[in-house]
C-alpha cells in the first residue's frame, strides 16, 4: 500500500514538474506582450528591449524557468500585471472563496446524485427510474452559462427573491450564494447520480443480494447493508474526480454572477494576458485536480482490497 | 439482407459488386432504423434533426440578416413589429441606398436593434459547422492514437498514454484559456485547442477497444496474410470497434458545443460578428435583469440541441444492449 501510494506521488510530482514546464513555455513564449502590457502600448522598441533586458527576459527560457520554478516553489508567483500586487496574495484570498462556494456545491450534489442514483438503480426499468433518469438527463444537457441565465430570470427578474449578483461587497451572505451553488449543483448532480444508478442496478443483480433477499431479509436491510456499501465503490472516484471539473465550472459561475473566486480571477487574468496572474492560477488548479486523482486512487485501492492486493 | 442472401437471388441478373453496396446503405438505413426501438432515441433524434434543418435552410428561415441593426428595435420585445420609417443603408448596384424594412421580431431585438431570431436560426449555422468540425477533428487524432497504442503497444503505448495522463490533468477548461489566450481566439485555434484537449479522452476508449480486439481471429488472420499494420488498424479493427463510438461521438458533440458555447459566453469564443450562441449571450448578458428575452432564446437554442444528443446517445446505448 505505501508502495502504491508513493508511486502516485512520484507521478504526481512528474506530472506537475510537465504541466509547470508548459504553462511556462506557453505563456512565456511573447515576453514582448508583457513588456507592452507593463510600459503601455505607446513606447518605442528600444524601451522594450532595455525593459525585457533590466528584469531578466532576455536570458536563456531555461534559465528564467530554473528561476521561475524556484520561486513558485517558495510560494512566490511574481506580481500581478493587472491588480498591481504580489500574485500569492490575490491568490489565497479568491482560493478561499471558491473553496466555500465548492464545499457548498459538493455539501449538496453528492449526497442528492447518490440518493436519486440508488432510487433509480434499485428499481431499474421502473416509472421511478426512468424519471430520475431524465430529469438528470435534462439537468446534465443544460450548459452552465444556460441555467445561470434560466434561474436568475426565474428567481431574480421574475420572482424577485434573490440577488442578481454575488460579489459579496458587504461581507458574506447567504442569499447571494444560492444561485451559484444551484447552477453547479444542478448541472453535475446528474453525472454521480447515474455513475450511482449503474453500479446500484449491477450490484442488485449480484447473487449476495439475491441470497440476502431469499433468507428473508427486510427489504431495507438488504439495501442499506448489503446493497448500498458495496455500490458506493466504484462511484466514489467519480464523486472525487469532480473537483476537477469544479473547477472548470466556476470559471463560468463565477464570472456571471460576479463571485470572487478563483475561478473569476483566472478568466480576468487571461483576458488581461496577465502572465504571471495565469500561470499561478493554472498551477495551483491543475496541483488541485492531481491531488484529487491521488486521493481517488488510494482511496479506491484502500475501499476496494482486490486492487490493493495486486 | 445478407450477402448470402443476395446470391441466392434466383434472378442473378445484378453484377456482384451492386448487391454488396445495396446490402451496406441498406444495413445502414436499418441502422437509424432501429432508433424507433426507444423512444428517448427518437426525442433525441427529433431535437437534432430540427436543429440541422434550421441550419440549412437559415436563409429561408430567417427573416433578416444576422448583424441587421435597427435603431427603433433595441432590446425590442417579442412579438414586436418594426415601426414604420426604419431604413437600413445598404450598398447596391446603385451606389448607396436607404432601404425600408418591415416585419416582425418574433423573438424580440438585442442590445443592438438585431433580431434575436434571426441571429438564433444563423447561430445554428455557425454551432452546425464549428461543433462537427472540432468533433471529427478530435475523433480523427484520437482514433489515431488510440489505434496506435492499442495495436503497437510498447513504448508507443507508454509515451503515448503518458501524454493524455499529463493533458487530462488539466480541467478543461483552464486549458482552453491557457491555449486561447496564447494562441489567440480564432475559429481555427479553438478547434485545434478541442482537439488538444478531447483527443486524449477519446484516444484511451479506442486503445481499450483495440486492446482487446487485437487479439481476434480476423486479425490474426489480416497478420498472416501479411497485411500492413494500418490496413489492420483501419480495415480490420476500427469498424469493429464502432458499436461504443458512436454513442461517444453524440455525447462528445453535446460536449464540444458546450464547450464553444462556454468560450464564447466567456468572451474568448469565435470572434464578434459570428452568432454563435456562446456569442448571443455573452452580447447580451448584462441586460439579462432589464430585457431577458434577448438571452434566453439562445440559451434555449444551445440546451435543446446538447439535450437532443445526449438523448439520442441515451437511445442508441439502449439499442445496443438489447443486442
Amino acid at each position: 500500500m505505501i508502495i502504491f501510494i508513493a508511486r502516485r506521488i512520484f507521478f504526481m510530482a512528474v506530472t506537475m514538474f510537465v504541466v509547470s514546464l508548459l504553462v511556462f513555455l506557453l505563456l512565456e513564449v511573447n515576453g514582448e506582450a508583457v513588456a507592452i502590457r507593463v510600459l503601455g502600448p505607446y513606447t518605442s522598441e528600444e524601451q522594450r528591449q532595455l525593459w525585457l533586458e533590466a528584469n531578466g527576459y532576455l536570458r536563456p527560457a531555461y534559465v528564467r524557468f530554473g528561476e521561475w520554478l524556484i520561486n513558485v516553489l517558495q510560494g512566490d508567483f511574481g506580481e500581478s500585471i493587472r491588480f498591481k500586487a504580489p500574485v500569492g496574495d490575490i491568490l489565497w484570498d479568491r482560493l478561499k472563496n471558491t473553496a466555500i462556494l465548492g464545499g457548498l456545491v459538493f455539501a449538496i450534489m453528492v449526497p442528492m446524485g447518490v440518493v436519486l442514483g440508488v432510487l433509480a438503480g434499485m428499481a431499474e426499468g421502473s416509472p421511478r427510474d426512468r424519471v430520475i433518469t431524465l430529469f438528470s438527463v435534462i439537468t446534465t444537457s443544460v450548459p452552465e452559462f444556460a441555467s445561470a441565465v434560466f434561474l436568475s430570470v426565474i428567481f431574480v427578474f421574475t420572482l424577485k427573491w434573490l440577488p442578481g449578483t454575488s460579489s459579496m461587497v458587504g461581507g458574506f451572505d447567504w442569499a447571494q450564494i444560492v444561485l451559484p451553488v444551484a447552477v453547479l449543483v444542478l448541472y453535475a448532480f446528474g453525472y454521480v447520480a447515474r455513475m450511482m444508478r449503474a453500479s446500484m442496478a449491477e450490484v442488485m443483480q449480484s447473487a449476495y443480494i439475491r441470497t440476502a433477499m431469499l433468507k428473508g431479509l427486510p427489504y431495507r436491510r438488504v439495501i442499506l447493508g448489503h446493497a448500498l456499501r458495496n455500490a458506493l465503490i466504484a462511484p466514489f472516484t467519480v464523486i472525487i474526480l469532480q473537483i476537477n471539473w469544479l473547477l472548470s465550472g466556476v470559471i463560468v459561475v463565477e464570472s456571471f454572477f460576479a463571485y470572487k473566486g478563483f475561478g473569476a480571477l483566472l478568466l480576468e487574468g487571461a483576458l488581461n494576458q496577465d502572465v504571471y496572474l495565469v500561470q499561478a492560477a493554472a498551477l495551483v488548479s491543475v496541483f488541485v485536480a492531481v491531488m484529487t486523482q491521488v486521493i481517488s486512487d488510494v482511496g479506491y485501492a484502500y475501499l476496494n482490497p482486490r486492487i490493493r492486493f495486486t | 439482407m445478407s450477402p448470402a442472401d443476395t446470391t441466392a437471388d434466383p434472378g442473378g441478373a445484378v453484377p456482384p459488386a451492386q448487391p454488396a453496396r445495396a446490402s451496406r446503405i441498406g444495413s445502414l438505413l436499418r441502422g437509424i432504423g432501429l432508433i424507433r426501438e426507444s423512444r428517448v432515441g427518437m426525442i433525441g433524434a427529433a431535437l437534432l434533426l430540427f436543429w440541422v434543418l434550421v441550419a440549412i435552410f437559415a436563409p429561408v428561415v430567417a427573416p433578416f440578416p444576422a448583424d441587421q441593426q435597427l435603431r427603433e428595435m433595441q432590446n425590442a420585445l417579442p412579438g414586436e413589429r418594426i415601426p414604420p420609417g426604419a431604413v437600413i443603408t445598404a450598398f447596391t448596384d446603385e451606389g448607396m441606398q436607404r432601404i425600408e424594412v418591415t416585419g416582425t421580431y418574433w423573438f424580440g431585438g438585442d442590445k443592438l436593434g438585431r433580431d434575436v431570431f434571426s441571429r438564433v436560426v444563423w447561430g445554428a449555422r455557425s454551432v452546425m459547422i464549428y461543433a462537427p468540425l472540432a468533433t471529427g477533428l478530435a475523433y480523427a487524432t484520437g482514433i489515431l492514437l488510440g489505434l496506435l497504442a492499442g495495436y503497437k503497444r510498447g513504448w508507443v503505448d507508454d509515451v503515448l498514454s503518458r501524454v493524455s495522463d499529463i493533458i487530462l490533468s488539466f480541467p478543461v477548461l483552464v486549458l482552453y484559456v491557457v491555449i486561447i489566450v496564447t494562441f489567440g481566439a480564432s475559429a481555427l485555434n479553438i478547434m485545434l485547442a478541442i482537439t488538444f484537449a478531447s483527443a486524449p479522452a477519446i484516444m484511451r476508449i479506442v486503445r481499450g477497444l483495440t486492446l482487446d480486439l487485437r487479439n481476434r481471429d480476423y486479425v490474426a488472420a489480416a497478420q498472416t496474410r501479411g497485411e500492413s499494420s494500418w490496413y489492420i488498424m483501419l480495415v480490420e479493427i476500427l469498424p469493429n470497434a464502432r458499436g461504443p463510438l458512436i454513442v461517444d461521438v453524440c455525447l462528445r458533440l453535446g460536449y464540444v458545443t458546450i464547450t464553444i458555447g462556454t468560450l464564447g459566453f466567456l468572451g474568448l469564443g469565435l470572434p464578434p460578428p459570428d452568432p454563435n450562441w456562446g456569442n448571443l449571450i455573452a452580447e447580451n448578458k448584462d441586460v439579462v435583469l432589464t430585457f431577458p428575452h434577448s438571452t434566453i432564446a439562445p440559451c434555449v437554442a444551445i440546451s435543446s440541441l446538447v439535450l437532443g444528443l445526449n438523448l439520442l446517445a441515451d437511445g442508441l446505448r439502449e439499442i445496443s444492449l438489447n443486442d
